[in-house]
């Protein structure tokens, strides 16, 4: 039996200040959310707690004279390849507190990540590559269902045109968009820097299950809005307001489960956002509890697009689970336009962790298998396919539309761009970086200006590197890569992964 | 409703399929239709589903499922059952039906009024919610299903038990409120204590709780022409949540 809390005793970091370099500012104590740095009185000096420490480096970047180093803890318990420090730790906590182990941002456990064992091809001799840089190149993504066929009608004159009507389509200049992150999740000023952003760069970004702030409502042509369990801020106007909606099912992060803003991230601007009291828990039911069947959806499927007067298209957004090609083939044939699938190592801001770590299958071997099948079946021009969960780079996002995808979600990687260190406390609403917090003070540490201009940046950045690659396989169109998985090679992989992601081993 | 002349379209739904008839309907009313009569309307779904506005629908036969989904300020009278789905994710407005309805009726509600005059199906009410001026209200004539006002975080059910084809059923199914986090729900009579979800009780009803169900009765009485006195002259128990965050103490940071 532990004589103090585990907490105290097995925490994870140590702050290493620099006595020569710290002038006692007060810096790190105003900076930390957690209070782990603190002025004492008695010794006149700032003064720290180990053990209050989430790792997050807000005060090591912030120290005006580099005093400080945030080190993983080097007290070390005994090897044991089996009961890893992790499993101790949480039993200890768990023992104190008979509670759920609850964690944020994607999955710390090593997961295969197929990206890293997937090759892209480039050009030599027998075809020419493209350099982007003076040569035309297409980023330009349509998400939506495509007609079987086009009918043309001729005029008198000789003219033509287009006699098939266009289901609904969002048209995004670069493949890639913001994930669903809701307002209370994260704050107003991540929101407009997200909108701002996404109207710069021709993109969407997604609400969330948490409304549209009013003041949002003028970045319409850049936002889908999305429809949850908890039908949070969800009204006629929010459904018209955007390009597309989205139905979310899933979340790779934590499929099978609901939602839950705790009541100390419920702050009046949520509230009114959401339309729900202050304070109180925002709950999200695991299901949505009209849908039981593939019959069900389709019905609220239809139920958005006729408060939308099919104007709009709409997104099912699941997780990518085991019989996902399945699935997605019955949600396509419910009608959706779109289906966003969440990979199991998709972020949150919280999610009990034996669900973020053991429920749900990698997006790479889901956008495959369900690519094939929607193919097998005749069906995928039906649908658009948007990848998540876990695309770090753009050459994540360029292998994952040569399995396949029309686009991907960013989550992850867009909180980074405005400084998220994942620390992955998420759920505490003390976000020392301002980003998952709503608490004022914290929040401003978030200026939306600059943050849109990250994240414009990281967009543009990945844009030039996917034209790149596209140049080097002579590819002057992102079409000419969807589902072009010969332009991927496998390394390490066993044959039937091989099978699954429909790619040969390097040197085949 | 408004002693204006509204100009009035009757529409005969037979063998009209569900968009043919919404365009109709939609289109009617951006042309100043505000009455709209629904003749044999026999399954068609999503009717007022996504419409604003003072508008009213006197709707003869069984509208389908989703009727009044996401809708904010018609006013729709159902003489006859109705199905599953009944005023999902509603705004505002009010929905009068004169018989049963199904399952989920009011799912995430926000505003306006549904009156039953008879049984209800499973989930009605769940995840109903309130926010300031706001406050959703579901009166059940007859019985309820399983789960009525799970997950309910604001807003008015009423349950009558009074006006049943269940004669040997319990007024509400199992786990009544289960994870409620807000709002109240009234019920005429006892509550059955076993049908209750974890940690809930009936309470006896005060004067201000009175005051709110006997408003509420009036209207049901005068929209469905039934005896509102005869419906008071039950005693009423309230059902509220133990806490407006039942699951705060669930978890510990990993």
């Amino acid at each position: 039996m532990l004589f103090r809390p585990v907490n105290n005793n097995y925490h994870d970091f140590v702050i290493d200040r620099d006595k020569d370099r710290c002038i006692n500012c007060k810096v790190c104590v105003r900076q930390c959310s957690y209070e782990a740095h603190y002025w004492d009185e008695n010794r006149q000096r700032v003064m720290h707690d180990n053990s209050k420490c989430v790792g997050c480096h807000r005060c090591e970047a912030l120290c005006p004279t580099a005093a400080l180093t945030i080190r993983k803890n080097p007290s070390e318990f005994r090897d044991n390849a089996l009961w890893r420090p992790v499993f101790l730790k949480n039993i200890y906590k768990q023992a104190d507190t008979g509670a759920v182990l609850l964690g944020a941002m994607g999955s710390p456990v090593d997961i295969p990540c197929y990206w890293d064992h997937l090759l892209l091809d480039a050009s030599q001799v027998t075809n020419p590559s493209i350099d982007p840089l003076r040569e035309p190149m297409e980023l330009k993504t349509f998400l939506g269902s495509k007609p079987r066929s086009l009918e043309f009608a001729t005029a008198r004159d000789g003219s033509r045109r287009l006699k098939t009507k266009m289901p609904p389509q969002i048209e995004l200049r670069y493949p890639i968009m913001f994930s669903a992150m809701s307002l209370g999740s994260i704050n107003y000023n991540l929101h407009l820097a997200m909108a701002r952003a996404a109207e710069e760069t021709g993109i969407c970004y997604n609400t969330g299950e948490g409304g549209l702030h009013k003041t949002l409502y003028r970045y319409g042509p850049n936002t889908i809005v999305q429809v949850a369990s908890g039908r949070f801020g969800v009204h006629r106007d929010y459904i018209n307001a955007g390009v597309g909606i989205e139905i979310k099912i899933g979340q790779g992060a934590k499929p099978g489960i609901g939602g839950h803003l705790p009541g100390e991230k419920i702050t009046a601007m949520v509230a009114e956002t959401r339309m729900i009291p202050l304070g109180s828990d925002a709950i999200s039911p695991a299901p949505h509890h009209d849908i039981y069947s593939i019959e069900d959806l389709l019905q609220l499927i239809y139920a958005l697009k006729e408060t939308s007067e099919y104007r709009l298209p709409v997104s099912v957004k699941v997780a990518a689970v085991h019989n996902v090609a399945a699935i997605v083939s019955g949600i396509v044939r419910a009608g959706a336009d779109i289906v966003a699938i969440d990979g199991v190592r998709g972020g949150t801001g919280a999610a009990p962790c034996m669900i973020r770590d053991n429920v749900g299958i990698p997006i790479e071997l889901a956008i495959a298998s369900v690519d094939q099948r929607l193919r097998d079946e005749g069906i995928r021009s039906q649908a658009s396919i948007v990848a998540a969960g876990g695309i770090r780079c753009s050459a994540d996002a360029v292998k994952a539309i040569a399995l396949g995808a029309d686009a991907v979600y960013i989550g992850t990687a867009a909180l980074v761009a405005v400084g998220c260190t994942l620390c992955a406390r998420c759920y505490t609403g003390k976000c020392p970086w301002g980003i998952a917090t709503n608490d004022p003070k914290l929040a401003k540490r978030q200026n939306p200006d600059l943050a849109a201009r990250k994240l414009a940046n990281l967009i543009r950045a990945w844009g030039h590197e996917m034209e790149e690659m596209l140049g080097g396989m002579g590819l002057n169109s992102i079409e000419s890569l969807r589902g072009n998985r010969d332009k991927l090679r496998a390394v390490g992989l066993s044959r039937e992964e091989m099978d699954i992601l429909g790619v040969k081993h390097a040197g085949n | 409703m408004a002693t204006r002349a509204r100009k009035q379209l009757t529409l005969d739904a037979r063998g009209v399929y569900y968009r043919q008839l919404n365009e109709r309907i939609r289109q009617a009313a951006s042309q100043g239709v505000s009455r709209f009569v629904l003749n044999n309307v026999n399954g068609q779904r999503y009717i007022a589903t996504g419409l604003v506005g003072d508008l009213v629908f006197d709707i003869h036969g069984v509208p389908g499922q989703d009727m009044a989904a996401f809708m904010c300020g018609p006013l729709i009278r159902v003489s006859g059952n109705a199905q599953d789905g009944v005023g999902n994710t509603m705004d505002g407005g009010k929905v009068v039906i004169d018989g049963i309805a199904g399952d989920v009726i009011g799912y995430a509600m926000r505003g306006g009024r549904i009156y039953v005059r008879g049984d209800v199906g499973y989930r009605v009410g769940i995840h109903m919610k309130a926010y300031m001026d706001n406050v959703p209200v579901i009166v059940v004539g007859g019985k309820s299903g399983d789960f009525l006002g799970e997950y309910m975080a604001g807003g008015i059910i009423l349950l009558l038990g009074m006006f049943s084809d269940k004669r040997c059923s319990p007024i509400t199914g199992r786990s009544m409120g289960t994870g409620m986090h807000g709002g109240v729900i009234y019920v005429r009579g006892e509550v059955p204590e076993e049908q209750l979800g974890p940690g809930l009780h009936a309470q006896p009803v005060g004067a201000d709780d009175l005051r709110t169900i006997r408003g509420i009765v009036k209207d049901y009485a005068r929209e469905l022409k039934l005896d509102g006195e005869d419906i008071l002259s039950g005693g009423f128990m309230k059902v509220r949540p133990f806490s407006h965050r039942p699951y705060g103490n669930l978890y510990v940071p990993a």
